[in-house]
């Protein structure tokens, strides 16, 4: 395993919570802290994000919305765009439609503490951005059966 | 949970320093102590208000694959149906949805070609058909909630 793969490993379940998190990480994994820290500093690309990583439900979100819009193909990125700028809006993607029973090709989430407080925000949403001639459908989770975090050890690109 | 571990929250989901003292750096963008903050973020975990205090990656620029998918499931079966699903240990969640598609599960796995592998996989346990929905574009991947 190359080192960015043992680093990429190595921190993907958490960071030590001591003062100087990267030295222990290093410590574990045979690298300097500097190492580690230079390491880290050039996989920014591949990290989405670094800090914490929120339980939704636990924190009161539980209305999870998914909202899929069957946008014409060559409105779907600036409609994407328009979407994932919004303040409730958490994710945003294209995605590939499956005809014919399935024809919506932008996803966006809504998270909200109340179904009724989602669906608030949906209608200001086609409001302001003009998407009341667009076909949309609101899937809200009923029950969450497993979230983990994927788990990575061995991708390919890390091998460096 | 008080105006401390709110701030943490609303602040520490964008990001976090790479530096020799991380922790010292943040929390004095937070106006507290180094202490507090490991202190708070220790406590938030212990309650399960974050489920952890590390890295997201993008999958698909570790080389990974990644998808999302869904199931349409007959309601006498979906338990039964969801433990299959939830065995793999290459799908990461799965949400029940108020649909005809009604099952959802993101499928990531550390070989792009893996992917249509497990699809494969599951419609055999399952003997479903899968409606794979790779992402073509992401428009936003901000998923920041305010508490």
């Amino acid at each position: 395993m190359s080192s960015n793969q043992r680093l990429i490993e190595a921190i993907q379940g958490g960071l030590p919570l001591v003062s100087r998190p990267y030295a222990a990480i290093g410590e574990r994994i045979g690298m300097s802290e500097a190492e580690v820290i230079t390491r880290l500093s050039d996989l920014r690309g591949v990290i989405k994000r670094l800090g914490v990583v929120v339980c939704h439900r636990k924190l009161g979100y539980r209305a999870n919305a998914m909202v899929v819009w069957d946008v014409p193909d060559e409105e779907v990125a600036d409609v994407g765009q328009q979407l994932g700028q919004l303040e409730c809006v958490t994710l945003c993607y294209h995605r590939a439609r499956h005809l014919p029973d399935w024809p919506f090709n932008l996803f966006c989430m809504i998270h909200g503490k109340e179904r009724n407080r989602v669906l608030d925000k949906l209608d200001s949403l086609v409001e302001q951005c003009h998407l009341s001639h667009i076909h949309h459908e609101v899937l809200f989770s009923r029950h969450c059966f497993k979230q983990r975090g994927a788990i990575y050890s061995q991708f390919a690109a890390a091998e460096r | 949970m008080d105006a401390i571990d709110r701030k943490i929250i609303n602040n520490l989901q964008g990001g976090f320093p790479i530096s020799e003292r991380p922790y010292a750096d943040a929390a004095k963008q937070l106006g507290i102590t180094e202490n507090v903050l490991i202190d708070r973020i220790t406590q938030l975990l212990e309650q399960g208000m974050l489920s952890r205090f590390g890295p997201m990656y993008h999958a698909e620029r570790l080389g990974g694959g990644l998808t999302l998918a869904a199931l349409c499931v007959p309601e006498a079966d979906f338990e039964e149906v969801a433990a299959q699903v939830n065995a793999f240990p290459e799908v990461a969640h799965n949400y029940a949805r108020d649909h005809e598609l009604n099952m959802w599960f993101v499928v990531a796995t550390e070989l792009p070609e893996r992917i249509d592998e497990v699809i494969s996989e599951i419609e055999a346990q399952t003997g479903l058909s899968v409606y794979n929905m790779p992402k073509q574009a992401e428009y936003y991947i901000g998923l920041q909630l305010k508490v």
